[in-house]
């Protein structure tokens, strides 16, 4: 049972690696629910661009550059950092010593 | 011309100062309280899950979906992670996605993040998993039962938090607009983005419940009764 649930975790992240550093690249380029309905209400233009938008990643692109090889590298990097992230804190905030497989 | 435009969530300037403020409170404090919480939900088996959930929800997020003429959504994925790892973590993933996007990808605005916090992680997550429990009471205690529950939950929790949006923007909004006018144009759009996050959350879930059952949040104390529930008519005829 622990050796599927590593598998499982190893094919989840690279799925994970594949849709966002590939696939997202064929997604929708329409303006989502809340940008749609921003514009049909007509709030759309209070929109600002934030502290971050000087990010070398912002927009899921590496320094703007449309092209799959920027947009994959954005994606991958955003899934790395999301694992380390939420992977860190669950981690550390998890219950000690309590052996696998038990609850 | 993909993921070029997309400012998936609340942007800043949408809502103004006080209202940003009052939700990165409210986010601060729920995230606070569920980093003691989801100790409980937390062990050597499922933290390695809930890390991974969370970069699935990033990746998940990654890919909007045409919805209607000229419109797209993309996955919440509060509801996902609820029922795969418990609603005290989901709120731990769901702001973890979210810092990222903001922070690396200017995705949600920084001074909107306790708002998209608020919307994205509290109310879809409290509203969705609580639909979630709602449903697994009523429907039958198995793999299909806890299946619909996600379903429907997670369709759910997006006009959920659309609609809450809706209030925030009637608080704080930056534009004077009948709230009747943001109301609709936010209602319609986000009941079929539900439609979408309810496919993705069936099958995902439902993939984890084929391989690992054991490690299904939401579905422990349902699918191990089952085999309990199956052997109470033999039991039942004996005593007669």
């Amino acid at each position: 049972m622990k050796r599927r649930g590593r598998t499982l975790w190893i094919v989840g992240v690279l799925l994970a690696l594949v849709v966002a550093g590939f696939v997202s690249w064929y997604a929708s380029g329409s303006p989502d629910g809340l940008e749609w309905a921003a514009e049909r209400a007509g709030f759309a233009h209070t929109a600002e661009d934030g502290a971050a938008a000087g990010s070398p990643f912002a927009d899921y692109l590496w320094n703007g550059e449309e092209n799959r090889l920027s947009s994959g590298a954005a994606g991958v990097v955003g899934v790395l950092m999301t694992l380390g992230l939420a992977g860190g804190v669950t981690w550390l905030v998890r219950r000690r010593g309590v052996p696998a497989g038990e609850d | 011309m993909c993921n070029k435009v997309d400012a998936v969530h609340v942007p800043d300037g949408f809502l103004d100062a006080p209202t940003s403020l009052a939700t990165g409170a409210l986010a601060a404090g729920t995230v606070a309280l569920a980093l003691r919480k989801a100790r409980t939900e937390l062990d050597d088996r499922t933290a390695p899950l809930a890390g991974l959930t969370a970069a699935f929800v990033f990746a998940g997020q990654t890919i909007n979906f045409p919805v209607a003429a000229g419109t797209s959504g993309h996955l919440i994925g509060a509801v996902l992670t609820a029922v795969l790892v418990g609603p005290w973590t989901a709120l731990l993933c769901m702001t973890a996605v979210l810092l990222v996007q903001a922070v690396v990808f200017a995705d949600g605005g920084l001074t909107a993040l306790g708002t998209n916090v608020t919307l994205l992680g509290l109310v879809a997550v409290v509203v969705g998993y609580g639909v979630f429990r709602g449903l697994t009471a009523v429907l039958p205690r198995t793999r299909t039962g806890v299946l619909a529950a996600s379903g429907g939950a997670a369709f759910l929790s997006v006009p959920a938090a659309a609609l809450t949006f809706v209030g925030l923007f009637a608080l704080g909004g930056q534009v004077d607009l009948p709230i009747g006018t943001v109301a609709s144009a936010m209602t319609g759009v986000h009941l079929l983005i539900g439609l979408g996050e309810a496919a993705i959350t069936v099958a995902v879930v439902g993939a984890v419940l084929a391989v690992r059952p054991d490690l299904v949040h939401g579905a422990r104390g349902l699918l191990s009764a089952a085999p309990l529930e199956d052997r109470r008519p033999v039991a039942a005829e004996q005593a007669r």
